[in-house]
């Protein structure tokens, strides 16, 4: 679970996609969602979940790549057991290949969606991401707060991992006991954990006091994102599918 | 014994934190584990206790393979205090969290308060019986963390950086508590960076510097050694650096601290500084 988390984490890198404006990077991630959500066909979705995959060879992040795709398999699993036991019993207890395809189909949504997410994390840094909202016209203070919460979240990973090494070195067993049992196991590991969190925010907060945060009302920026020429080709590849399949699906009738 | 054979550890994102690691803890010895930030030290002592099991090779602890048993077990032999307390106290009370362990591991309710009594009381926590581990300061904290693993009396105990924090009195403290649990038998480990603490307390040194073991043997013979100590990114202790920049008036290179530097001057006599 914490590994899918790995997945969506930037990693430094050089390519093509790494280069491209986050606004547009950001269009791509949400014109293919819009996409698993038009579609439900078979061969429509396996379409697009193959369609990142030259992207994901071009940004070359191929490992993280699918380490988080790895660690999604357990809520696909179950999103497809979901499917088929639903559709199961809807169809009056016979097991037809139209649900078995669906259920494929839904699954396939999930991973579409983590597929294009996890590219856009994992080729855009932090703070660009945080310009872009800002462009977008959301106040900096919500900004701030949105990239600081990704931002922390694999410090969180490594601390739920200690956390848990230190009570499992005092004998915590987590998978012992009746259902309410390890529910309550949990909580050697949950209270140091909210603890912590609290005490971070309290230092990020003193440390950006300290440097003075909120002092001005208008902030300027270090860096300006300006859009390029291949900003603007892949602009234009996007809307040009975008156009596609929304045309595809309403004035084309399913056959 | 704690027996590490050829051991190669990489943790799941690719780092091969330990690259063939071999060597020997006996019942009863004192062993603290040097290095640079990221040589593998914390890795090393994790396998002890089964949190981590060797990529390669093979750690047995009294001949028991960390592989075949659970941490849990390997728990109750082999104790480990981590370096942030705040990263185990969740108890509402000081009292209740030296029971914890003792809890989680089935002893007897009579037990568990004789053994709670007797750990308080040794770290000089006792006073604070009753209150939340979260109003003590740091160094009181971390000596509730330590409570709370000695409570259990695991023939191991391993210390990960446990004079970060600590004033110098709380220190002498440590090393004294430290020294007496030795005496009585229990084999410590300590991981640590604190070169002059280590020098006080003479232990058998083990070097590490990325992922291997540099360099092993008794603190009078590892300390003194400034190219090795460098490669791990170690200085020596500061008596021991001003004893070999004085080494031309005849003065022994492997003085530790400042007792055996008094012992040695004291024999001089009437050395004159020109």
């Amino acid at each position: 679970m914490l590994r899918m988390l790995d997945g969506f984490r930037f990693r430094r890198g050089d390519s093509v996609i790494h280069r491209l404006d986050p606004r547009i990077k950001g269009l791509y991630a949400i014109v293919m969602m819009v996409a698993a959500m038009l579609y439900s066909e078979f061969y429509a979705m396996v379409f697009l979940a193959l369609l990142p995959i030259p992207l994901v060879f071009l940004a070359r992040v191929r490992k993280e790549w699918l380490r988080s795709l790895k660690g999604s398999a357990f809520f696909a699993s179950f999103i497809f057991l979901i499917n088929l036991i639903t559709g199961y019993l809807y169809a009056g207890l016979v097991l037809t290949s139209e649900t078995i395809f669906y259920s494929l189909s839904m699954t396939l949504r999930f991973i579409i969606l983590m597929e294009s997410f996890s590219l856009f994390f994992l080729t855009t840094i932090p703070d660009d991401l945080s310009l872009a909202i800002e462009k977008i016209g959301i106040p900096h203070d919500f900004c701030f707060a949105f990239t600081s919460a990704i931002r922390f979240v694999p410090d969180l990973a490594l601390e739920i991992q200690s956390i848990m090494d230190a009570q499992k070195s005092r004998g915590l067993e987590l998978e012992k006991g009746s259902f309410m049992e390890r529910v309550r196991n949990y909580i050697p590991i949950l209270v140091p954990m909210l603890i912590r969190s609290f005490q971070r925010s309290l230092e990020l907060a003193e440390a950006m006091e300290s440097r003075a945060y909120g002092a001005q009302k208008k902030r300027t920026s270090l860096y300006e994102l300006k859009m390029t020429r291949s900003d603007y080709i892949a602009l234009g590849l996007i809307l040009l599918f975008l156009f596609t399949i929304v045309s595809l699906r309403f004035f084309i009738p399913p056959s | 014994m704690i027996k590490v054979e050829n051991v190669y550890y990489s943790y799941p994102n690719g780092f091969e934190a330990l690259k063939g690691v071999s060597l020997e803890i006996h019942k009863g010895e004192f062993v603290t584990i040097m290095g640079e930030n990221g040589a593998g030290k914390t890795t090393l002592v994790k396998l002890f206790n089964g949190l981590l099991k060797p990529s390669k090779g093979v750690v047995t602890v009294d001949g028991i393979r960390t592989v075949d048993a659970s941490v849990a077990t390997l728990a109750r032999k082999v104790g480990f205090v981590f370096q942030n307390p705040d990263h185990q106290l969740f108890c509402e009370t000081v009292k209740e969290e030296v029971a914890f362990a003792l809890r989680n591991m089935g002893f007897q309710k009579d037990v568990i308060e004789k053994r709670v009594e007797w750990a308080l009381n040794l770290l000089d926590i006792a006073k604070y019986r009753e209150a939340s581990p979260f109003t003590l300061s740091g160094g009181e904290r971390k000596r509730v963390a330590l409570a709370s693993v000695l409570a259990f009396d695991p023939d191991y105990l391993i210390l990960d950086e446990p004079t970060i924090g600590q004033d110098y009195s709380q220190k002498e403290r440590l090393r004294h508590l430290v020294l007496q649990l030795n005496q009585q038998g229990k084999t410590i480990i300590i991981v640590t960076h604190d070169v002059e603490f280590v020098a006080e307390c003479k232990p058998r040194i083990i070097l590490m510097s990325k992922g291997k073991i540099l360099a092993q043997g008794p603190a009078k013979e590892v300390l003194p050694k400034a190219d090795i100590l460098s490669r791990a990114s170690l200085l020596m202790p500061q008596i021991t650096q001003l004893f070999q920049m004085l080494s031309d008036l005849g003065l022994p290179g492997n003085v530790l601290d400042e007792y055996e530097a008094w012992e040695v001057l004291k024999g001089l006599g009437g050395i004159r500084l020109a």
